[in-house]
Parts: C-alpha cells; structure tokens; sequence
C-alpha cells in the first residue's frame, strides 16, 4: 500500500538542482504499475524530460514515453509525457472556453498572447498549472483525452510553487468577476484537497533543507497539501557511529585497516592507507553535517524518503533504480 | 542590447585563433593588477558564485584592496557572518578583515541585493512622488518588479551601474565584485536587460500607448476587438490597470534602457573580469560552455573558469574496480568490516574524479583558451570568513598547482 494511493497529482518542487526532475520522473516510474496510465508534466520549457529519457523534443501534447517500473508479476503500465508552454495552453485555453473567432487571431496578431504569457501577474502560472489541473480533471470538451490514474508535475522551484498554484489568489483577485475567476477557485479546489499532493526535494545540507522547511510553512499557510519529503544524493551509511567517529578523530586502527586490506587481496602501500584514511575523515565530516540536517528533515513530521547519489551520474537505468527504492520505501 | 565584438580583447572560445591550452587562472595576479576594477561571477545555480564572490572580494581586500561585493542570495549563516543579513541595499562595512602579509588590508563592503527595492528606487527617483505612488500600486508593476524573469538580472545590473558611479564619484572602491541571480542558465544575467527592452518595445505594450501619446490613430477595429475581448474575459479593471501601467512605462522606463546600455558597455570594458564558476557536472559546464561562447560573442572578457566543489583526487593508484573486488572478498564473512566500507569509499572517489576530469577535458578541449582554477569540494558548507579566506587560499593554490 503506498502512502499516496488517494493523491491523483503529484508536484514535486524543491531547491534549483536538488533534483526535482530526476525525482518527478523516478515517481511517474514508479507509479505506473499494471494497468495504470501515469502523466510526467514539465512546465519550465527546457525539454529536461526529453533529456532525460533521450527521447525528441516534446510537443505540446501527450505523448506515450514508456513503460513503468515492472510489478512483482511483470506486469507493467505506461508513462506519458508533456511539455506545457503558456502561449500553447493559452489559445487551447481560448478556443476551449471562449468562441473568440476573429478576436482569438487578433490577440495573436496583436501581441496579447506574447504579452499575457510574459507579464500580465500570474496569468503565465494559472495557464501552466490549468493545463496540469486539466490533464487530472479530464475536460469533457476535451474529446477521446487519456484518463490518467495519477499526474506527476516537475514544477518550479520551492521558492516559486506556492505561487504557481496558489492562483486563487492573485488572478481571481485581478479579475473579480467573470469565467477567469470561477475557472480559478475550482483549481484551487483540486490543489488544496487530499488528491493533490507537494512533495519536496532535498539535500542533506545546510542551504535545500533551510529552503524545505520555509517551503512547507508557505505551503501550510496557503493550505495547500504538502506531500512527502526526498532527500536526495545521500552518502553511503555503511560505516557504525563508532568508525564515523573515529574517523573524524583520527583514530581509526591503522594497523587493522593495513592488516583488512591485505587480506582483501590488494598490495598495501602507505600512500594507500593515507589515502583511506583521509578519505574516511572528510566522509565522517560530510556524514555528520548529513546527519545532522537529517535530523532537522525527521523533525518535519512528514514522510520522507531517501535516495543514494549515484557516482557515475543518472542514466535511465538509474532512475528504474530510483523507481524501485521509491516504491519499496511506500512512495508509489 | 547591440552585441559588438571588438578586435582588442582576448578572444577566447571556440572562435579562438590558437588551439594551444591556456594555463590555470592566477587569481592573486587578477587581484593584484589595479586595472582590474569589476569581477562578475557567473555561472548556473548552486555552483558557489555567491561563496566565491565574497571569497574573492575577502582576498583583494586582505590583500590592500578597496572593495565592495554585492551578493544576491548568500545563505543565511554567511550573510550572518558578514554582517548583511539585513536586507537594506546599502554596503556595509565587513568586520574581522585582517591584512594577509605584513602590508594593510583594505575596506571591504558587504551588501545583499533587494531586487524591488532597487526598482522601486528608481521608479521614485523617475516619478513625481504622486506618479511614483501610482506605479508601485500598479499590479502590473509589481508583477514586473517581483516576478517578471530576468528582474533580479535586471537589478543587479541597475545597482552595479549605481555602485559603479558612485564609487568614480567618491573613489570610496576600487574593486567592485559582482555575485549574480541564481537563475538556472548563466546567460540570464547577459540576456535580462534584453528581455526587458524587447517586453517594452512589444507590439501590444505599442499598442496600448498609442492611446496615451495621441490621437487615437490606432483604434482599429482589431483594436477594439481586442479591448472588447479582454474586458470580456478579465473584466475592466483590467484594463483600467493595464493602461495605467503602460502609462507609466512610456514616462518612467525610458531612462532604464539607457542605463542599461551603459552598465552593459562597461561589462565590455577592459577593466571587467567574467569569472566563470561550475560545478564538475555535465549540466553546470555545459551552461558555462553557452556563457563562454557568448562572452566572447558580445566582445566581454572573460578571465577564466572556477570549476567549483570538485573531489579532490587520491594520491595513491588503487584503481575503482580493483578496490570493489577487494571489499566483496572481505564482505565474504558477512561482517561489517570496516576496510570494507573504506574500500567502496575509495572506489567512489575515484570513480568521481575521473567522470570529473573527463567532463573537465571535454570542456578545455572544447575552449582551449580559458584559464581554470579547480577548487576541491570542502566537506563542510562555507559560512563564515575562515570558511572564505580557505576557499580564497585554494582558488590561488590552483594557479601554483597547475
Ligand atoms: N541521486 C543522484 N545521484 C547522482 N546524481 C544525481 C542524483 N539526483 C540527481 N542527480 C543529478 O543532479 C543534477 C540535477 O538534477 P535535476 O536536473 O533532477 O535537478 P532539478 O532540481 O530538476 O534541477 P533544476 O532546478 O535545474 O530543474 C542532474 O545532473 C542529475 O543527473
Ligand atoms: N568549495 C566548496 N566546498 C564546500 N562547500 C561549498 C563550496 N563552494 C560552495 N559551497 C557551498 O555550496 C552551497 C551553495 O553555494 P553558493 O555560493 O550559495 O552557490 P550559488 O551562489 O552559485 O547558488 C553553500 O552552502 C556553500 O557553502
Ligand atoms: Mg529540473
Ligand atoms: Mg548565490
């Protein structure tokens, strides 16, 4: 049973380069069990999902990318993809909502569209996140659109999220009056009930989990749901309280170690130990900090979820493997 | 904004005469040549542009500089520890400088930028005070001034021109250090005052002044078409809003522009030094890869590349795999060896350094001619001036390294 089975859209938001994307894609992964239709959104125009699935450039529109994360059985569902861009959203927006005819290609012509998808306040954001609201509330002026069982956002960064969904706010308080404004507080609807939820990436370090924790009081104040909480790139742990500590102190049994390692079949010179014991101090020094920015995470009260940094980067295969940690540890 | 190329700069990038390999970049003599009056920081987010503008700025004034450093977004324990967590758009003086060997230290100045502070700074200097009021009230304007992409670019420019100006007038500095937004391309910070102009000079923001500067020439029939539809999807106040801020555009922000252009020129000028900083990863180098090119593009000189937080290489030759064999073999009586654990570090680290070092080759092949310093990662985070004065020590030693 995952933790989120009632949740139909996931926003994943987090500090710039925690790892939001890799996250988003892992989840959608992840929840794409048997028989199950899962949507990967991004939102930001920089083609990461393509990138990272090494697949073309997406359009805008749905696209089948691939297969989940197979079951125990080997059964498996699908993955689909869209890039949403704010002048693309807004003429479907118009020519879904508003019989506009001539007037639709004079806002074209006239630069309206340019001009609301750069400036006009927050009217970029409810076009983004619209489109997001209406991949998980199926429209039914959207003929023959894909069902899907959950909708997973890689959205912007947490100091932008509350923002970028919270539109309530800003444009239904702009427009007072008329469709914007009714189309406005049914999204929010969605966004601040229990099928929506934020999860939050992070690092174990000073500056992503300082930004975590404002993340989730700018959540709650704007009621939104928060989610679950990733911490990201984690170090190895495979060393006790006791080695850790020894290792930062210096006294780590040279002897034993020179003694381990011949035995492990490896010529020992006194440059290797050197180097194994210097590289366990600065590892004791990174995993106290890491552990003390753990504690401060566990103090959130919300789930949380780790997954370990990959030395050779992420590949497709690391993020299947970054679906099944998720997955075992009752994310999806 | 023009983009020029001038003959007398060095040329750097793939566009470069030479093939030949620049050496590493000697950041005490960057420092140390008085003609030398801005450095910029650039690079993409979190790669340390914040923590080597301050350590950079620490170092000149350590080493008898007059310096002031404007920072966008340090993190809270650093703005702490130099004193501008304060956020009032003013340099204050840094305590705890101390002159590095034998001579005098210099002054260092600290401050963190406030984005809608600066703007709405120099809206009130542009504006009548009852204008000026009407403006920061305008929600067009506040969009503009705290979300519109390319703001924060836009005002770190606008208060480097200031700084810059002021410090000619008073010569309170002579070494200005630039930190940057933490936008995700590097190219933001050459590209906002652009988006700006090209935001202004649209077609509909022309469209809704034409009102306002005359006869209503332009009141098409398109026009009002438009009008109609908007009032009819938003509502009037909308409108009402939206012709008050372009209003206030054509009175207002025609001087921005101009000053833009100038702060952009000096960034041309001989005494500027774009130091790019990056992360050893594949994304962070492939932005500073677009921003080299485009430095050399605009005609900008670039000083070198900081390839930040790198991990720091082993001495002795035990290759990953072999290290990984060995722990399997000790793991083999199922306890928790210690060696064990050690070994995979070991592999780790190895394995990092050369991904490290082959992405580093794959960008020096690519721009032979940029100078690079490598500074190891820390295994703590750098909050406070010891912190600085370490990563100011390592940006030089690399020059000595090789
Ligand atoms: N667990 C991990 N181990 C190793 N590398 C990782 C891990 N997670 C992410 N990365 C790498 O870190 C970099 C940043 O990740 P990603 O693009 O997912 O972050 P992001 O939060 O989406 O960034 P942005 O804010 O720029 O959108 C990528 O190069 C990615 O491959
Ligand atoms: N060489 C280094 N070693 C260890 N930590 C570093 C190093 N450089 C930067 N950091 C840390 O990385 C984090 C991000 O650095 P920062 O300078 O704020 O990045 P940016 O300004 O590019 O976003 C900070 O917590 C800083 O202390
Ligand atoms: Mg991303
Ligand atoms: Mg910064």
């Amino acid at each position: 049973m995952s933790d989120w089975s009632k949740v139909q859209l996931h926003v994943v938001t987090g500090k710039g380069g925690t790892g939001k994307s890799t996250v988003a894609s892992a989840l959608a992964l992840a929840l794409a069990h048997k028989g199950k239709n899962v949507l990967l959104c991004e939102v930001e125009g920089r083609q990461g999902i393509a990138r990272m699935f090494d697949v073309d450039p997406l359009p805008y529109g749905e696209r089948r990318l691939t297969t989940g994360l197979p079951d125990a059985d080997g059964g498996r569902g699908v993955v689909y993809a869209l890039h949403i861009d704010a002048e693309s959203a807004l003429l479907e927006y118009l020519s879904m909502y508003y019989r506009l005819g001539r007037a639709g290609r004079a806002l074209d012509r006239f630069g309206v569209i340019e001009f609301a998808t750069t400036i006009a306040p927050g009217v970029r954001d409810v076009l983004l996140s619209g489109k997001v609201y209406e991949a998980v509330q199926r429209n039914s002026r959207n003929k023959g659109a894909i069902d899907y069982d959950a909708v997973v956002l890689d959205a912007p960064p947490t100091g932008r999220i509350a923002q970028f969904i919270n539109v309530g706010g800003e444009v239904g308080g702009l427009a007072k009056v008329g469709p914007i404004k009714t189309q406005s507080d049914t999204m929010m609807k969605l966004f601040q009930s229990p099928q929506t939820a934020v999860h939050l990436v992070t690092l174990l370090e000073e500056m992503p989990v300082q930004e975590t924790i404002d993340g989730i009081a700018e959540l709650k104040k704007d009621r939104l749901p928060v989610g679950g909480v990733v911490v990201n790139m984690v170090r190895p742990r495979d060393l006790t309280a006791d080695a850790l500590a020894a290792a930062r102190a210096g006294t780590l049994d040279r002897g034993a170690i020179e003694a381990e390692v011949k035995a492990a079949g490896i010529e020992v010179t006194p440059t290797l130990v050197d180097d194994l014991l210097l590289e366990a101090r600065e590892h004791a020094e990174r995993r106290a900090l890491e552990d003390e920015q753990r504690e401060v995470v566990r103090g959130l009260g919300v789930p949380t979820y780790e997954l370990p940094r990959m030395t050779g980067g992420v590949d497709l295969g690391a993020l299947y493997e970054f679906a099944g940690l998720l997955r075992e540890q009752g994310m999806a | 904004m023009a983009r020029r190329t001038t003959e007398h700069q060095t040329r750097v990038g793939p566009t470069s005469p030479s093939g030949r390999r620049a050496g590493p970049l000697d950041v005490d003599a960057m420092l140390a040549d008085r003609r030398t009056g801005i450095i910029v920081c650039c690079g993409s987010g979190g790669v340390g542009k914040t923590t080597t503008s301050a350590a950079l700025a620490l170092r000149a004034a350590e080493q008898g500089r007059n310096v002031v450093v404007l920072t966008i977004d340090p993190a809270r324990r650093l703005a702490q520890s130099m004193g501008i967590e304060a956020l009032d758009n003013t340099p204050r003086p840094v305590t705890g400088v101390v002159p590095s060997s034998g001579g005098e230290a210099g002054r260092l100045d600290a401050m963190m930028l406030d984005m809608k502070r600066t703007f709405d700074e120099v809206v009130e200097s542009q504006a009548s005070p009852e204008k000026a009021q009407q403006i920061l009230a305008n929600p067009f304007y506040i969009a503009l001034s705290s979300s519109f992409a390319g703001t924060q670019e836009y005002m770190a420019m606008e208060k480097l021109g200031q700084i810059h100006r002021d410090a000619k007038k008073t010569g309170t500095y002579d070494l200005i250090v630039v930190d940057t937004p933490p936008s995700r391309s590097a190219l933001d910070f050459l590209d906002a005052p652009e988006r700006l102009s090209s935001f202004l000079d649209g077609r509909f923001v022309r469209l809704m002044m034409a009102p306002a500067r005359g006869p209503a020439k332009l009141m098409t029939a398109g026009f009002s078409l438009i009008t109609n539809s908007l009032t009819k999807i938003l509502g009037a106040q909308f409108l009402k809003d939206l012709q008050t801020f372009v209003t206030a555009l054509d009175t207002v922000f025609g001087g921005f522009r101009q000053r833009a252009q100038q702060t952009y020129s000096l960034l041309q000028a001989d005494g500027t030094a774009f130091l790019v900083v990056a992360a050893p990863e594949p994304d962070a180098l492939r932005e500073a890869a677009y921003f080299v090119e485009r430095l050399s593009e605009d005609g900008m000189p670039l000083a070198g590349l900081i390839v930040n937080r790198a991990s720091p290489a082993p001495e002795s030759k035990l290759a990953a795999e072999e290290a990984l064999a060995g722990a399997r073999r000790l793991q083999g009586d199922g306890s928790g060896s210690v060696a064990a654990a050690l070994l995979r570090l070991h592999a780790d680290q190895v394995r990092l350094v050369e991904r490290e070092r082959e992405l580093r080759d794959r960008f020096a092949t690519a721009h032979p001619q940029v100078p690079t310093a490598v500074v190891p990662a820390l295994p703590g985070d750098v909050h406070d001036l010891d912190g600085l004065r370490q990563i100011g020590d390592l940006l030089a030693d690399s020059a000595s390294a090789g």
